[in-house]
């Protein structure tokens, strides 16, 4: 679950990027997060993934408090987080298979645990075929999906993703966002960031909306009402 | 760290050496060097250390007994002249033995034959433990009552002092100096090798890895790089001793300088690298991963 109560966060040269957000996410939930460039998007996704600390206000993600987690506590609070961005993020030498076992690896998982996993979530994802590829010979869409998959491996308890269709074409976009639609469904709470209204309204879910560092809808009829 | 791990770590840093080949080949090509600089003055040290030693003991002051005093007076002074804390042996030359030994520098020449004893006088050969103190000393044994004077050679051992001196001081700053080169040029390679795997290492804290675990791979590449370099010197810095003492043993001009054998110097040298190898290494990687984790 994410909570955040009166957030702000200003930075050192003096930008307001949040001005009180207040939202909360519940276990399971599907929510989308939009909102126009600068509209403090990103700020929120660097303060939920501990990049950057708030000036201001409460957060509380997964159990952890995140205004007073020790710096020795952060890997921790990340493994209940898969994070995904808009450039993929993939490592270039290494084959789809080990970009997803990296990231169990990185965790501390015994080989064991790895070559159960990261088949499964390979295959949940629809690349079980294209395991010995390297990033760069597969599409977009493809790449997103190694990086979704790598976001799912350690079993996360929310998937943030950043502009995961960004990049992608309108057919890809809507297909990145039906899997993730379906890891939803399997139980793990999704909050996409994104500002493309169209693939926004093609799903019923919740769309917080944000705009100059503050919450300006907040509704469930999964409705892209604001004009960026 | 189990040996799961252990294996994950070893793989990745050394497949980060391969990986930057030409880095990793130049940073133990610097560290060789400087282990070869830095040996070759600790071996100079040692074998300057040796000679000056074998120098001192051969180094002796004469007391020379007052002519006044019986046979046995002047023999009783030996245990005097021991128990001063810098003398190493005080050993009694009779006056008819100086006297032999005088002439038998002059293969008995039939000029100096009818010589009398009576016109020596009995004395001490004292020998020191420092030589650095030797003007303390040589006033200590001229304060016994019964001795008449005492010569030494004093500038001959403050010139030993202060080689020794010299040479140990210059050793160890270019010593230093060394190791602070290839701590710095240790460190720029593995922050090549950082910058390059930056985006992974972001991944890996995202995922939630520790810094613990993101620090060991290049820890590995450090000490291996490190260790490979002290092996590399060793071997190198084995040949050239070998082949300078051959060089000095062959010469008839300075066949005069008695070198080490390197049998007695391997081992202490083989530490000191290694240590070396592994403080540079180590050190080198951990000061620039630090930056990185900051995330």
């Amino acid at each position: 679950m994410v909570r955040m109560t009166n957030v702000c966060k200003a930075y050192e040269n003096g930008t307001k990027a949040l001005r009180g957000i207040n939202a909360t996410i519940e276990d399971g939930e599907f929510v989308f997060l939009v909102g126009p460039s600068g509209s403090g998007k990103s700020t929120i996704i660097k303060i939920l993934t501990g990049e950057i600390a708030p000036t201001l206000g409460e957060i509380s993600i997964n159990g952890y408090d995140l205004n007073s987690i020790k710096p020795s506590q952060m890997p921790y609070l990340r493994r209940t987080l898969g994070v995904v961005f808009q450039d993929f993020r993939l490592i270039d030498k290494k084959n789809v298979y080990d970009n997803v076992a990296f990231a169990m690896r990185a965790v501390g998982a015994s080989s064991k645990d790895i070559k159960r996993r990261v088949p499964y979530v390979l295959e949940l994802v629809g690349l079980d075929t294209k395991t010995r590829r390297k990033p760069n010979e597969l599409s977009g869409g493809e790449q997103q999906r190694v990086a979704i998959a790598r976001a799912l491996v350690n079993n996360p308890r929310l998937i943030i993703a950043d502009e995961p269709t960004g990049n992608l074409d309108p057919a890809r976009s809507l297909e990145i966002m039906m899997l993730l639609e379906r890891i939803n469904k399997l139980g793990t709470t999704v909050l996409v960031v994104t500002h493309e209204k169209e693939l926004v309204n093609r799903f019923s879910k919740r769309v917080i909306a944000i705009d100059g560092g503050r919450v300006i809808s907040d509704g469930m009829d999964g409705y892209y009402n604001y004009e960026s | 760290m189990n040996r799961n791990r252990f294996g994950y770590f070893a793989k990745e840093g050394i497949s980060s050496i391969f990986n930057h080949g030409f880095m990793s080949f130049a940073s133990i090509g610097v560290i060789v060097a400087c282990l070869i600089i830095m040996g070759s003055f600790t071996l100079l040290s040692l074998n300057v250390s040796a000679m000056i030693e074998k120098w001192e003991s051969e180094n002796q002051m004469l007391a020379f007994v007052d002519e006044t005093l019986s046979d046995d007076q002047a023999k009783a002074l030996e245990s005097k002249i021991e128990e001063i804390p810098n003398v190493a042996d005080a050993i009694f030359v009779s006056r008819d033995q100086a006297l032999s030994q005088y002439l038998s520098k002059y293969n008995d020449n039939d000029l100096f034959k009818d010589i009398d004893s009576k016109v020596l006088r009995h004395r001490y050969i004292v020998y020191l433990k420092d030589i650095s103190m030797m003007k303390d000393t040589m006033q200590q044994v001229d304060d016994i009552v019964g001795i008449a004077n005492v010569s030494a050679h004093i500038e001959i051992s403050e010139g030993f002092t202060t080689v020794s001196r010299i040479v140990a001081t210059v050793s160890i700053i270019i010593i230093v100096v060394l190791l602070i080169v290839s701590m710095f040029i240790m460190s720029n390679t593995i922050k090549l090798a950082t910058f390059d795997r930056r985006e992974e290492i972001a991944i890996m804290k995202m995922v939630g890895a520790t810094n613990g675990f993101i620090r060991w791979p290049f820890v590995f590449e450090g000490l291996i790089l490190g260790l490979l370099g002290a092996l590399i010197a060793f071997l190198a810095q084995w040949g050239l001793y070998a082949l300078l003492t051959v060089e000095i043993t062959k010469s008839s001009k300075i066949n005069v300088i008695e070198v080490l054998p390197f049998g007695r110097l391997a081992l202490p040298l083989l530490g000191i690298f290694i240590f070396t190898g592994f403080v540079v290494g180590i050190g080198g990687s951990l000061t620039v991963i630090r930056k990185y984790l900051k995330v």
